[in-house]
């Protein structure tokens, strides 16, 4: 972004001068345009609204960061949710009017930068620039004798102050700090280095979701996952054909110190990995911040709880349903809920919804709760729904809820038959004639995040390079200091484009040096 | 990471009156700064040797109170058996240390004094907020936390906020200073307060030193916003998600960088420069209060 006091420096003239009214060719209307959005007042007025415009997408909640957040927002105020959508409040960060920000903001950056760079490159190939006429009206400036006029006593010092020095016969040029500008381009260039990686890695990616059962095996393609997100430009024939099993997921309590009661300490799953179906297995684990590499992706953990293993057996024993279910978490003590479903039951189809309390306790209202994650006394409450599952519709139906409104329920609630009540290992009956069901065994789950993003490492490249080029830029002064001699008087000005405390102290060090008696 | 780890309650609650040793400590310290400087308004200016000598005795209780605010911050970590930057109590107590340590070493660097009852000002309200509204028990950190860009991230994060802090103040007298409204007042108030102004620096004496405050607090704050990414990508599988806290970070980050390209934008630099600069302060205290304590997100901190 050019600055329009560079016109002290810059030699391009455009900068300088003032910007006019189009007249109304389309040519030069364009060129008005292209200098308006170049400009520094522009950009800066692009940042601001950039921070302005970033506000909402904090405010309410976001499809990107908290989906379950949005749907809970058009549930509690549906006409307002209705009216914040249209003007894409739920999406901020898509949205045509915030993406309309940073691409201009972009071009802008563009458009100032290239020709910097040009500037630029001649000013490290060049001399420094003569004297202006008036050196008094510099920031900083001292007028000495006549014969206060040790030339090359001056040039010698600002030598060693690194400056690159000319003289003529009447004055001394002298100017450092190029690297301030190098920092500025380099900086600018690598934030459009940040832009360009971040839009293709976001195309290239993929992401996706999948709960695992202790014992459960993940295979990476795209039925496998639960959620799966690629990005436009990802080929989903191209997923590694890596495969994980999840052979176990501990997680440590701490029940020594008070304090920690209930909160959890380590999360760890242990893997076994395949990088493709003929390669040789290899063990490997997974904890909150250390994910693993699988075949070009990274696996994290991302949500944990239980799944309990249920066997439902009909009245003459026969297994109509064997395995565990995922019950999705409550609360932080990890009360669940659970929807197990017997399609394959006789006479008739039934559900339960059920809950589960990793450590059971009764509250005084008579109601069940949890009072530590950990299942120090296990409980599973059920109640039983009798009726169609709507399995066979076809309609793609959420595996973790039961609906139950074209169903009859035979125990808990207002059946008039309480609920079922299971420990671990026991076994009950079932109203009904529906059979018996156990809880057999208590498996863990954990949520699998596994991510494909191969431009990571540019993105994180170019933000180092950022942060190089913008301690350059902010930490190098640049200086220009000219003397002046003529009949009467040797004048000392210097010059700056930071806000430089030590001008005068330089310009006092070069009067000094300028005074100094030849040997 | 294990569940061997001993935290000691009866540690923190030691730190805790540490703190509140500290805090009266900065309290006192504030109340002869301001003494002197108000002195220093009706009287003498830079001369005033009664002025000096409470400037000195405020700067020694000062020292004072940031030493016991740093044994304060030492003794909560060795009680939490962790770094103390897992909840807003330990931000605050921690950023109050920094802010103040920095700001007494600047004084060996430049003659910062007369700002000094502005920074123990606000620090006697961090930690007396801290002390009232965030305190939490200590507790282990979850699994997310334990990592050590929890101690990078954060740490930056914290010493950007104190430079931050310090070129703030610096702005507010600069936008006082340059308000009409204030010069030509010819109330009673207006004057006194014109007088207690001109005991401050020139504008643009201001300016250049709130500005160096300014761009080491922008580099930390890139650097806190790199880390972050980093981090955020080990533990939440993304570099960037918009989480609440990663929006506002970004958006403090678009403020400052504003801010830089204001001071060498004609009619913007100055006056405009130092309100954007203000903003940008404001915006990193919302930050940590109001995002933190009603914004859903994914940086929750145990209680608060």
């Amino acid at each position: 972004m050019s600055s329009s006091r560079q016109s002290k420096y810059v030699v391009r003239k455009e900068y300088s001068e003032p910007i006019e009214a189009p007249d109304l060719s389309l040519k030069s209307w364009a060129r008005w345009l292209w200098r308006q959005l170049t400009s520094m007042r522009i950009a800066l007025f692009l940042l601001m609204f950039l921070a302005i415009a970033s506000v909402p997408g904090s405010v309410f909640p976001q499809r990107s960061a908290d989906p379950n957040g949005v749907v809970l927002y058009f549930k509690n105020n549906p006409d307002l949710a209705l009216w914040l959508d249209n003007f894409q409040l739920f999406d901020v960060y898509s949205s045509t009017w915030f993406s309309a920000i940073y691409i201009l903001l972009f071009i802008s950056l563009i458009g100032c930068v290239i020709p910097r760079v040009g500037v630029h490159y001649k000013a490290l190939r060049s001399d420094p620039p003569a004297a202006p006429t008036n050196l008094s009206r510099l920031p900083s400036y001292k007028k000495l004798d006549a014969t206060e006029k040790n030339l090359e006593n001056a040039i010698e010092y600002l030598k060693s102050r690194n400056f690159k020095v000319i003289s003529t016969k009447t004055e001394l040029r002298a100017e450092k700090g190029y690297l301030r500008e190098t920092g500025n381009l380099f900086f600018h260039i690598s934030l459009i280095g940040v832009l360009i990686a971040v839009g293709l890695g976001g195309g290239l990616s993929y992401a996706g979701q999948r709960v695992l059962v202790e014992g459960e095996t993940f295979v990476n393609n795209e039925a496998s996952f639960d959620y799966f997100a690629p990005g436009l430009l990802f080929d989903k024939n191209n997923l590694e054909p890596f495969s994980l099993r999840l052979e176990s997921f501990k997680t440590t309590y701490d029940f020594k110190n008070p304090n920690n009661y209930g909160l959890p300490m380590d999360f760890k799953a242990t893997v076994t990995t395949k990088d493709s179906p003929v390669s040789q297995e290899a063990k490997g684990s997974i904890r909150v911040n250390e994910p693993l590499a699988v075949g070009g992706s990274k696996v994290y953990i991302t949500g944990n709880g239980y799944a309990p293993e249920i066997v439902v057996r009909d009245k003459d024993g026969v297994v109509s349903f064997s395995g565990p279910v995922v019950f999705l978490p409550q609360d932080g003590n990890l009360t669940s809920l659970g929807a197990i479903k017997v399609p394959d039951a006789s006479p008739k189809q039934f559900g339960m919804l059920a809950f589960f309390y990793p450590t059971a306790a009764e509250l005084e209202s008579g109601a069940l709760t949890s009072n530590h994650p950990f299942p120090l006394n296990p409980l599973m409450t059920m109640n039983v729904y009798v009726g169609d599952l709507g399995l066979d519709s076809g309609m793609a139906v959420n595996a973790y809820k039961l609906d139950t409104h074209a169903m009859k329920q035979v125990a808990g609630g207002k059946s008039g038959t309480k609920a079922i009540q299971l420990t671990y290992g026991e076994t009950a009956q079932l109203p009904n004639d529906l059979g018996t069901v156990e809880f057999k065994d208590l498996r863990r789950f954990a949520s699998i995040d596994i991510t494909y993003s191969p431009l990571d490492i540019w993105v994180l490249i170019f933000a180092l390079t950022t942060l190089f080029g913008l301690v350059l830029m902010l930490i190098i002064p640049r200086r220009r200091v000219w003397v002046k001699i003529s009949k009467d008087s040797v004048e000392v000005g210097a010059l700056t484009k930071s806000k430089d405390k030590a001008l005068d102290k330089l310009v006092k060090d070069v009067a000094k040096s300028l005074k100094k008696k030849s040997k | 990471m294990t569940p061997e780890i001993a935290l000691n309650p009866e540690l923190a609650t030691i730190s805790r009156i540490i703190v509140l040793v500290a805090l009266t400590f900065y309290a006192f310290s504030f109340i002869v700064l301001a003494w002197a400087l108000t002195k220093r308004a009706g009287g003498k200016g830079k001369k005033d040797v009664f002025a000096n000598r409470l400037d000195t005795i405020g700067l020694v209780l000062m020292g004072i109170a940031v030493l016991a605010n740093g044994v304060g911050v030492l003794t909560r970590g060795i009680a939490a058996n962790r770094v103390p930057w897992a909840n807003m109590y330990e931000f605050s107590i921690s950023g109050a240390f920094v802010v103040s340590a920095i700001f007494l070493l600047v004084l060996f660097f430049r003659d910062l004094k007369f700002i000094a009852p502005f920074v123990v000002g606000f620090v006697v309200l961090v930690i007396g907020s801290a002390n009232t509204l965030f305190y939490v028990q200590v507790e282990s950190l979850v699994p997310a936390l334990q990592d050590y860009w929890l101690v990078i991230h954060v740490s930056v994060a914290i010493l950007a906020t104190a430079f931050f802090t310090i070129g703030a103040t610096l702005s507010l007298i600069h936008i006082l200073k340059e308000t009409k409204r204030i010069k030509n007042s010819k109330s009673k108030a207006g004057i006194a307060f014109t007088k207690l102004l001109k005991v401050f620096p020139k504008s643009e004496k201001l300016e250049r030193t709130y500005y160096q405050f300014n761009i080491i607090g922008f580099i930390l704050w890139s650097f806190t916003l790199i880390a972050g990414a980093i981090w955020a990508d080990k533990a939440w599988h993304r570099f960037w998600g918009w989480d609440t806290k990663e929006v506002w970070t970004f958006i403090i980050w678009t403020i400052y960088a504003a801010y830089l390209h204001a001071t060498t934008t004609k009619g913007w630099d100055g006056k405009r420069a130092a309100w954007l600069s203000l903003i940008g302060f404001l915006a990193i205290i919302f930050n940590f209060t109001i995002v933190n304590l009603y914004f859903k997100g994914l940086h929750v901190y145990s209680g608060i």
